[in-house]
């Protein structure tokens, strides 16, 4: 057993080194190198100023906004210093009950609209901080947005189809619209399309 | 039901896997055999290790010798990972000023880590330090893969070796497959990982102002070169709470792909190095099918269980339908860029493999859905497995095949020329039992208590899953979780801790003398009498053996959960 002693330590502490110090502190560099705005977590700024990070989801409830997915961070949504689901289970009462009320605030800030309900739009995606939507749930919002913004609903259409991202070469993942961008876009749009 | 974009993924995931599997297997072997090419790029720096720790790196360890450095190793690092969480407010590299971690969460992280299960009962972005995420969790990523590598090296020179006393090094094994294997594959998909989005800096956590005028605060840290690690050494400990979930971990279905594919490299690599080490690669290769096929057929049920999504959304006018322009299916707890085929398989993949990191909260999952993770587990970890572990385990089955099929046709057991006898069938025994034992015995422990009842978060019988799930990812070492139980209590904290600990090492240890007692004895010729253990016949055995051991320790659990809850959802729809 003593024998063992003198190599078990040193070994910890050689190895814990290199892949405790060494192998991190490399990665930060070749990323300060070669992908500074990846490693930083990609940034938008507008106006000089950070906006958010295209990959985190933002709260959006303004009507002229396009809406992300339900998120349940704690104490409040889109909390991107304490990520996490919901973990409801499938046959708890409050998730039925969250759904419901969220197929409700749809139903009431689009009136009109009686399509079903895109699944993504009403339940809390994994992360809480999920910064897409399908494109099916774009255009279930589409009325709604050009409503706010006094705009033909083609001109909001025209944009979420710009915005949408197909599979990643052409099959991994899914279809989808980055909320965030999308809506930085609708900020974006000249004053002279406004009918 | 599978879509066919779901069938094509994967298919394409299995094509390249089994492209990848062969030549990383023949590099895994030349490094552990001494004589990879790699070994004289690396020779200095390995020079200098043995030197300081005063190893002659010719000098041969007998099985118990082998044995008890792994364990002094491994408690080091328990040790380490426990020191560093409670000193951590007072070390450098805290910019968010973490608290120190309560001395219960931190034995519970530290037995964790170093038992590759990555069993997490707090935040990462809430509690840990960057200094103890890089020294002492990244540090745990690596060195709990290699000891599940070893552990499989010396029980694959068991069989390969002829009336051998040792069964190798362990402080030279230990080195080479840090240095050779993880090490280098990690630096390549880390930097991977960071040209899609991955973070790695050293930053404060960074404020932004929303659209809305809100200040969104984003967690930031060095998370690629631990993401990197936490896939290829199937540790699957999340850098933030919502693990590969988070766009900072996995913010392309790019990254996922490569993600998952990580998982199973090395598991898979192994079965082609062990198929070489013996001298017959079709005896890896019958392995590896045993695997894969098993694998398949849970991929598959957990995809079709979750795209059939909740009958409760459709009620509410929820449109749940796969088409062109929405994944459909059951969408609580996922994310929108890997929707439900990804997420299905990623599912499968990680409780397949001991890897335990999610893209998808597995609490969320429909009953059956969910109830494929959990049978995975409770196979014992042994298609594809973790790394080394998964392999280990597997060959255990094996040799519990041919002991059973040597009864019925009446033979002495035989395994890769090696008589099968009462010493290592007593071996087999301890290592397949103990972590039903485990399992079973803490969920009946914490169901029977107020403390285990405390922890429960979704009623009904999903609760009881919660609790089962907590216990079959801990004695299994995997790692990923039914997450609403909260579980960081002093009571979970340490019996899960127990949990792990023995999960690991009262299986490693009987392993161990098992590979010392087979490498001690003569390796037979093939007769007309040997049974074959690489054709389809043996490969059917072999399932048959991993199911029903898995099914009889594990249906009366399983039917008082997750079968109970399905019943009660679709009553009535």
């Amino acid at each position: 057993m003593k024998t063992l002693i003198r190599p078990a330590v040193t070994l910890f502490i050689l190895l814990s080194i290199v892949t405790g110090l060494i192998y991190p502190l490399l990665v930060t560099g070749i990323g300060q190198a070669l992908f500074p705005k990846q490693a930083a977590g990609s940034l938008i700024e507008r106006d000089g100023k950070p906006v958010g990070s295209r990959l985190i989801g933002q709260n959006f409830t303004d009507p002229k906004y396009f809406w992300g997915r339900p998120s349940a961070t704690s104490p409040y949504p889109n909390n991107a210093a304490a990520s996490s689901g919901s973990n409801l289970g499938p046959l708890n009462p409050a998730l039925k009950e969250a759904v419901e009320s969220r197929v409700k605030t749809l139903r009431e800030a689009d009136p009109g609209n009686t399509a079903p309900v895109p699944v993504d739009l009403v339940t809390a995606s994994a992360s809480g901080l999920d910064p897409h939507i399908g494109p099916a749930a774009a255009e279930y919002q589409v009325a709604r947005v050009a409503r706010a913004r006094g705009l033909a609903p083609e001109i909001v259409r025209n944009l979420a189809t710009q915005q949408t991202e197909d599979r990643q070469w052409g099959v991994f993942g899914e279809p989808r619209v980055n909320v965030l961008e999308l809506n930085l876009a609708l900020d974006q749009l000249p004053a002279e399309q406004k009918p | 039901m599978m879509t066919p974009h779901a069938w094509l993924l994967l298919g394409l995931y299995l094509l390249v896997l089994f492209v990848l599997v062969k030549p990383l297997g023949i590099y895994i072997a030349n490094v552990v055999e001494g004589r990879s090419w790699a070994l004289r790029l690396g020779s200095p720096i390995e020079a200098v290790i043995y030197r300081l720790g005063g190893v002659r790196k010719e000098s041969k360890m007998g099985w118990l010798q082998y044995a008890l450095a792994l364990l002094l190793f491994n408690a080091l690092g328990v040790f380490a990972v426990y020191a560093l969480q409670r000193l951590q407010l007072w070390l450098p590299l805290n910019p968010q000023q973490m608290a120190n971690v309560s001395p219960d969460s931190a034995f519970n992280t530290a037995v964790s880590f170093v038992t590759n299960t990555n069993w997490q009962g707090y935040a990462g972005e809430t509690t840990m330090s960057y200094l103890t995420q890089m020294l002492a969790l990244t540090v745990q990523n690596f060195l709990s893969a290699a000891t599940g590598i070893v552990v499989v090296i010396a029980l694959i020179r068991g069989f390969a070796r002829h009336t051998a006393q040792d069964i190798g090094n362990v402080w030279v094994d230990l080195t080479r497959v840090t240095l050779y294997v993880l090490l280098p594959l990690s630096l390549v998909f880390a930097v991977f990982l960071m040209s899609q989005g991955v973070i790695q800096n050293l930053a404060a956590y960074q404020d932004v102002t929303t659209l809305e005028n809100a200040t969104q605060t984003l967690a930031m840290g060095p998370v690629a070169s631990q993401e990197a690690i936490k896939m290829v050494g199937t540790n699957g400990g999340g850098f933030f709470n919502a693990n590969s979930a988070h766009p900072f971990e996995n913010p392309t279905p790019l990254t996922n792909f490569f993600q998952m594919l990580a998982i199973f490299l090395i598991p898979g690599a192994l079965c082609h190095a062990f198929g070489r080490m013996v001298g017959d690669i079709r005896q890896g290769w019958a392995v590896l099918a045993a695997m894969t096929i098993i694998f398949v057929v849970a991929a598959v049920a957990t995809i079709a269980f979750e795209q059939q999504g909740n009958p409760l959304f459709a009620a509410a006018g929820v449109d749940q339908t796969a088409s062109a322009i929405q994944a459909g299916g059951n969408m609580e707890g996922k994310e929108t860029r890997f929707g439900i085929a990804d997420s299905g398989l990623f599912a499968a993949i990680t409780t397949a493999a001991s890897c335990g990191a999610v893209i998808a909260m597995h609490d969320s999952f429909t009953p059956l859905g969910g109830m494929v993770p959990l049978v995975m587990m409770q196979l014992g970890e042994v298609v594809f497995g973790g790394v080394g572990s998964g392999l280990y385990g597997m060959l255990v089955f094996a040799i519990m095949a041919v002991f059973i099929a040597g009864l019925m046709i009446g033979r002495t057991p035989e395994y890769l020329g090696k008589k099968i006898e009462a010493y290592e069938m007593k071996m087999t025994s301890i290592a397949i039992l103990v972590t039903p034992l485990l399992v079973l015995g803490g969920t009946a422990v914490a169901v029977m208590t107020a403390s285990g009842q405390a922890g429960i978060f979704n009623p009904g019988p999903h609760g009881f899953s919660e609790v089962l799930y907590a216990f079959t990812s801990a004695g299994n070492n995997n790692g990923s979780a039914f997450a609403g139980l909260s579980a960081n209590t002093p009571f979970y904290n340490v019996l899960l801790a127990i949990a792990m600990w023995f999960g690991r090492f009262a299986v490693i240890v009987p392993v161990l003398a098992m590979a010392g007692s087979l490498a001690a004895k003569k390796r037979l010729a093939t007769t007309a009498g040997t049974l074959p253990t690489h054709g389809p016949l043996f490969v059917t055995l072999l399932i048959g053996t991993v199911l029903l051991i898995g099914l009889l320790n594990y249906v009366p659990a399983l039917a008082l959960g997750p079968v109970v809850e399905h019943l009660m959802l679709w009553a009535g729809h």
